[in-house]
């Protein structure tokens, strides 16, 4: 009975060590892919936004650390793309109009980044947002200057990029929330933006 | 086929084996689809696990079966390990971060190869019976879940490699449920223990 009992207590020890890995590792069972891990990770210990140098659809030379103070909504795109892009342009034109107040008053920033610079000149950004059927008002398309600073971008936002095969990319798309003090708080799907648009009303008003 | 490799044939084979998988070329290249990730690389990690237990000297192997009774810690330990090796962010990570890629070269082998190696000879028919079938529901739970989904499930991999991964599984899973049939209607089984086979008539 001895290697029965040992054989029992081997196994109860290792369910236990696997549980608690297990549950570390999936944030207590609620995180099962990297996309989830990346948004629970960021509510939790929000992730200071680098430091990077940007052109502008006006070929405008900023820094996003220029944009300190107000809320930002960023997205990340590339002007070729058909698919995410084109639904993350609507859900930002629509924002526009839901935001216009805040945004008249500069407390809020519409931003989005193109991870695909070698393309998207600020004409092409331009065009994507006149596609998108921005109001222009307070919604920016910017391109990173330098691949560093891309890098950096992508790093921090928690960006991945695949080439899709057919000469575009497959991207994690998401509505990504800064804070006036330059931290990246908040990143929700592109059908809740409403939860990003409170988020931002309720820190205004704060 | 394995079980006829002698103890230094076996050890070569595994260290050649491994380092083969190691070499970054190889190992882009089997990182490059999560379906060849799970389906080729994983397998492949899993068997260098496998061929080293025929490269430990046999006191090693009778000492572990002590707390091993009918090879049910070993399961334990495989299963446990094997489930986090199934969560899509496991599989991104072990690609974007060199500490979780270095876990995993070493937890296959280790914890779920080698476990499995020194159990499966320990194990009763109906241990076994259990670990087959939760083998086929696993390849089917997963496929589906791979194939249903309509988001991708790793940031790393696309959606279409995704279901077909989903796909193959199911297929795998078939075709195990299908083998362990032939099995049981005309197959012989062998007993560790020296009892005659319980093959059915």
């Amino acid at each position: 009975m001895k290697p029965l009992l040992r054989t029992l207590f081997v196994s109860i020890t290792l369910i236990l060590i696997g549980g608690v890995a297990l549950s570390a590792v999936t944030d207590r069972f609620h995180a099962f892919t990297s996309e989830a891990v990346r948004r629970i990770a960021v509510r939790q210990h929000p992730v200071d936004v680098p430091v990077v140098a940007l052109d502008t659809q006006s070929g405008a030379r900023i820094n996003i650390s220029d944009l300190r103070g107000k809320w930002l909504l960023v997205d990340f795109i590339y002007t070729r793309c058909q698919t995410y892009c084109a639904a993350l342009g609507n859900e930002f034109a629509q924002l526009q109009g839901k935001l216009a107040g805040p945004l008249a008053q500069g407390k809020v920033q519409l931003i989005s980044i193109s991870f695909d610079p070698a393309h998207d000149a600020p004409r092409e950004l331009t065009s994507y947002l006149q596609r998108s059927r921005s109001r222009g008002a307070g919604w920016l398309a910017v391109r990173p200057v330098d691949p560093a600073g891309l890098a950096q971008l992508k790093r921090s936002f928690g960006i991945t990029v695949i080439p899709d095969g057919l000469g575009g990319y497959t991207h994690n798309a998401a509505i990504h929330v800064v804070d006036p003090q330059g931290k990246l708080v908040e990143i929700v799907d592109l059908e809740q933006s409403d939860l990003a648009m409170r988020t931002i009303l309720e820190g205004i008003e704060r | 086929m394995i079980t006829r490799l002698r103890h230094h044939d076996a050890a070569y084979l595994a260290a050649i084996l491994f380092l083969v998988l190691l070499s970054p070329p190889v190992k882009r290249a089997l990182e490059e689809s999560m379906t060849i990730q799970m389906l080729v690389q994983i397998p492949l990690l899993i068997t260098v696990g496998l061929l080293m237990m025929r490269a430990l000297p046999a006191s090693v192997v009778a000492a572990t079966s002590d707390w091993n009774y009918r090879g049910i810690s070993g399961l334990v330990l495989a299963t446990v390990t094997s489930t986090f090796w199934m969560l899509p962010l496991s599989l991104d990570a072990a690609v974007t971060s060199p500490l979780a890629a270095v876990a995993k070269y070493l937890s296959v082998p280790l914890l779920i190869g080698l476990p499995l190696a020194l159990s499966w000879p320990l194990m009763s028919f109906v241990i076994r019976g259990v670990f087959l079938t939760e083998c086929i529901a696993t390849f089917f739970r997963l496929g589906w879940l791979y194939l249903a989904s309509p988001e991708r499930l790793c940031n790393l991999y696309m959606l279409d490699d995704q279901q077909r991964l989903g796909h193959y599984m199911l297929w795998i899973g078939a075709a195990l449920f299908l083998g362990i049939v032939w099995k049981l209607i005309w197959g012989r089984f062998d007993s560790h223990d020296g009892r005659p086979d319980i093959a059915s008539q």
